[in-house]
This record gives C-alpha cells, sequence and structure tokens, in this order.
C-alpha cells in the first residue's frame, strides 16, 4: 500500500522525476523534495491559500492536490515569477506599495495575483478582491495588497502599449 | 494532515474505470477535482484505499448546448462554468451560482460532476440541478441510465448512483424567465446557512410557473414544488411570497450545527428565499 510512485513534475520550467507516494501532498513535494519553499503551508485544510501555485494553467492550492494527481504537470511557483535581481512587476509593486508585512502569505498572494491578471488585464477594485478571496492575509487589512495588484495592472498595461 | 496510505489510478477510459470499482468495490472511489475528498481524506473522515482519479478521461469536460437542451460533463469545473460565454446566454443561474461556491482556486478544480454526485448537502449544484429540473447520467457495468435530479439524493452522502456506477454529466432544458441564485454563508469559502435557487416564467403580467430549490437545509436538496405553486398566478407580492416561504418552511428540515440554531436556519432560509423570488422577478 505504500508504495512509492514515479513522479515527473516540471516546475518553473525545469524538469524534475522522484519517488514518492500517491498521498503527498503536492505542497510537501515542492517544498520538501524539490526545495522549492516560496509556497508555504498555512492552513493545510484549502482555507488560506498560502501555498497557492499554478499548475495546468489554473491557481491551485497545493495543500489539497496530491502529487500522484499532478504526475506530469507544469507547475509555476513564485521562484518562476521573478527573482531577486529580477523582481516580477507584482513583487516590485508589493515592495512600493507595502503589499506585506510579515510576508507569510505573499508568495501565494502574488502567485494568484499573476493569474488573476493573465485572465483579467484591466479588473476593478472589486474584481481584485474577489479574484483573491482565497488568500487570507492577517497583517495588511488586505488595502494594500489591494492597491499594489492595481498598480501592477497599470504598469503592465503601460508597457504592453509602450511595446505596441 | 496526511490521509491514509493508496493504490492511485489514472484510468483512461470508461471502461477502465467500470472495472477498477468492481474489482474493488467499497474500497475503491472515483476521484474528479477532490475538493471534497480530498479534505475528507486528510482528516481520514473517508479511507479510499483505491483512488480513481478521472483526469484523463476524455469527453467528460464538454459543455454542450444546442436546441435548448445543455450538457455539463462531469468534469467541467465551476471556473469553466463562470468563463462560458455561451453558458451564461443559455443558463445564467449556473454563473450567479458557481461564483458563489467556495473561492477562485477551488473553483478552479472543482467540477459539477463532484460536486452533484457527492451528495453533500452543503453543496449548491444539487439543490441549483433540482430548480432545473435537471436530469444525471450514470455509467455502469450494465449500460446507461438517467436518474432525476428531484430523485437522486436519498440523505446526507446517499445517493441513488450504486457503488460501481460513474455520474458523467448533467443535461437539462435551457431554464426560461427570470432566475436569481441566493446564499447566506459566514465567510467565502464556506457553506451555505441557506441558499436558495429561484427560477420564475412570467406571461401576462403574472407567474406562470415557478421553481424553488433549497440548499443545507436538510440531509438532501429540496425541491419544494409547494413553494413554487405559491407564486403561481400571483405578481410575486408580499401575500405570494409569504405564501411561498411558508410553503418552503414546510419542506425543509434543518438541523444545528456552527452555522447556527434550528431558528435561525429557518429565519435566514425565509430571507434567502424572499430575496431569490424578488430579485427572479425582477429579471423575468
Amino acid at each position: 500500500m505504500s508504495n512509492k510512485m514515479h513522479v515527473k513534475l516540471n516546475v518553473n520550467g525545469e524538469d524534475h522525476e522522484f519517488l514518492a507516494e500517491p498521498r503527498e501532498l503536492l505542497i510537501y513535494a515542492l517544498r520538501e523534495k524539490l526545495n522549492i519553499t516560496g509556497p508555504h503551508v498555512g492552513c493545510e485544510t484549502s482555507h488560506c491559500g498560502a501555498c497557492t501555485v499554478t499548475m495546468n494553467g489554473k491557481s491551485v492550492k497545493s495543500c489539497t492536490v496530491f502529487v500522484a494527481q499532478a504526475n506530469g504537470a507544469e507547475v509555476t511557483t513564485v521562484e518562476g515569477l521573478g527573482s531577486p535581481d529580477a523582481l516580477h512587476v507584482l513583487q516590485e509593486n508589493f515592495k512600493e506599495h507595502h503589499g506585506l508585512q510579515c510576508g507569510f502569505c505573499t508568495p501565494g498572494m502574488i502567485t494568484r495575483a499573476a493569474k488573476l491578471l493573465e485572465e483579467n488585464p484591466n479588473p476593478t477594485e472589486e474584481d481584485v478582491r474577489f479574484g483573491i478571496a482565497g488568500n487570507i492575509c492577517r497583517c495588511t487589512g488586505y488595502q494594500n495588497i489591494v492597491k499594489s495588484i492595481l498598480s501592477a495592472a497599470s504598469e503592465l498595461n503601460a508597457s504592453k502599449e509602450a511595446a505596441q | 494532515m496526511i490521509p491514509a496510505a493508496f493504490e492511485y489510478y489514472r484510468p483512461t477510459d470508461m471502461a477502465g474505470v467500470i472495472a477498477l470499482l468492481q474489482e474493488h468495490g467499497d474500497d475503491a472511489r472515483v476521484m474528479a477535482g477532490g475538493h471534497s475528498l480530498i479534505p475528507m481524506m486528510k482528516l481520514r473522515m473517508a479511507e479510499v484505499p483505491h483512488l480513481i482519479d478521472l483526469q484523463a478521461i476524455e469527453g467528460l469536460s464538454e459543455i454542450a448546448i444546442s436546441g435548448g437542451s445543455i450538457t455539463i460533463g462531469a468534469m467541467v469545473t465551476q471556473h469553466e462554468i463562470i468563463n462560458s460565454a455561451e453558458m451564461e446566454k443559455a443558463a445564467p443561474i449556473m454563473k450567479e451560482a458557481a461564483l458563489q461556491i467556495a473561492d477562485p482556486q477551488v473553483r478552479y478544480m472543482g467540477t459539477v460532476g463532484g460536486n452533484v454526485a457527492n451528495g453533500d448537502p452543503g453543496n449548491d449544484m444539487p439543490g441549483l440541478m433540482q430548480c432545473l429540473n435537471a436530469q444525471f447520467h450514470l455509467v455502469g457495468p450494465d449500460g446507461d441510465r438517467v436518474v432525476d435530479a428531484r430523485d437522486f439524493y436519498e440523505a446526507a452522502y446517499m445517493t441513488d448512483r450504486e457503488d460501481e456506477e460513474v455520474l458523467t454529466a448533467v443535461s437539462f432544458a435551457a431554464p426560461v424567465g427570470g432566475f436569481a441564485y441566493e446564499k447566506q454563508k459566514r465567510k467565502i469559502g464556506d457553506y451555505a446557512t441557506a441558499a436558495a435557487a429561484a427560477q420564475i416564467f412570467k406571461e401576462g403580467g403574472k407567474v406562470s410557473a415557478a421553481s424553488i430549490a433549497m440548499t443545507n437545509l436538510s440531509d438532501t436538496p429540496v425541491w419544494s414544488e409547494d413553494a413554487g405553486t405559491a407564486l403561481v398566478g400571483s405578481t410575486c407580492d408580499e401575500v405570494a411570497v409569504k405564501a411561498a416561504v411558508t410553503a418552503m418552511l414546510d419542506d425543509i428540515d434543518p438541523t444545528e450545527d456552527n452555522r447556527g440554531p434550528v431558528a435561525f436556519k429557518r429565519h435566514a432560509a425565509g430571507v434567502v428565499l424572499g430575496r431569490a423570488i424578488a430579485r427572479a422577478w425582477s429579471r423575468a
């Protein structure tokens, strides 16, 4: 019953292969097998969104996906969005607008926000609040998170226009 | 939270799924998005020695709308319902309800099939399917069969589906008239304290047909035929709404839990139904 299976994952553009029990949760495979520690374990009950990653184009809570289900998937974590030397526009804006305090929810917030802006490049404040409703922050009261995401959206749109 | 160990299967056709269900009986379960089952497995409230993932089965993820008939494959997600322009046009109540289910991340994974087949009284789609008089399509070792949503639910987590059957699609006639899905919940991601689905058809300035179903107010969804009948011939005026609410309250049987005592739930049920009727009527 506790047989391990062969798992293949593409995380942030890089292929990984490892053995895991099917019941292992994706968040633990990422953090403990692959050392990708951006996504956090918060509530571990599908509520808080700290473990949010993008899997095959969907924002998912990686505490609620078995690694067996994810076998063969493409996964993007916050590490795949930006790097310390080249921050993603969302990361720049979270920094600029004080969109984080303790920072625990931030990787999930930013990964979720990136998907939200990909699907809706011109969100209203209401769209942003509704779109990040699956991510809990216990510090900011959300005001500055919303501000950061809206500002990132304008910046992304401005750079798109400039490129045209 | 670590679930009990299980064998994992990802068959590529329905025959493979049925064969596994026949082989393992009660020890096997199918999984769609997993967002009801996985939390239960993590809490060890569900033990599934043989887990059959449906993600690789073709033909379960389509929305087909033609000739006034709507068919939704079991693996269609709430996110896909929300983003289908065709669905919004043909049955806007689907989007209105789906937007009130869980949170964005859960909606990317949560499926219509899982929501209706699970039999959780807290799920929103079962009541909605009863409101729309939907049919559920089941495939099993003895072939296909169709069950009315209004006959499918027996008790909490108990449905007419046999252990060796899989729910593959839901279908219903494109609804006509005004619609509303009204849900009272404590917070984002919560199940309903009380929810109401309403479809109201207006002719000559009066209600000619109405369908009302309630969620999480009994151990099954409740289609209240009498509540719908109470509205027929009215203009959804105060007296008619009161009669509909009274009829609905006769049909529900809520229990006390952390969402409140019975009296509060009955109160909330009346409020959400009143709002649902008002909104559906304004759109009729």
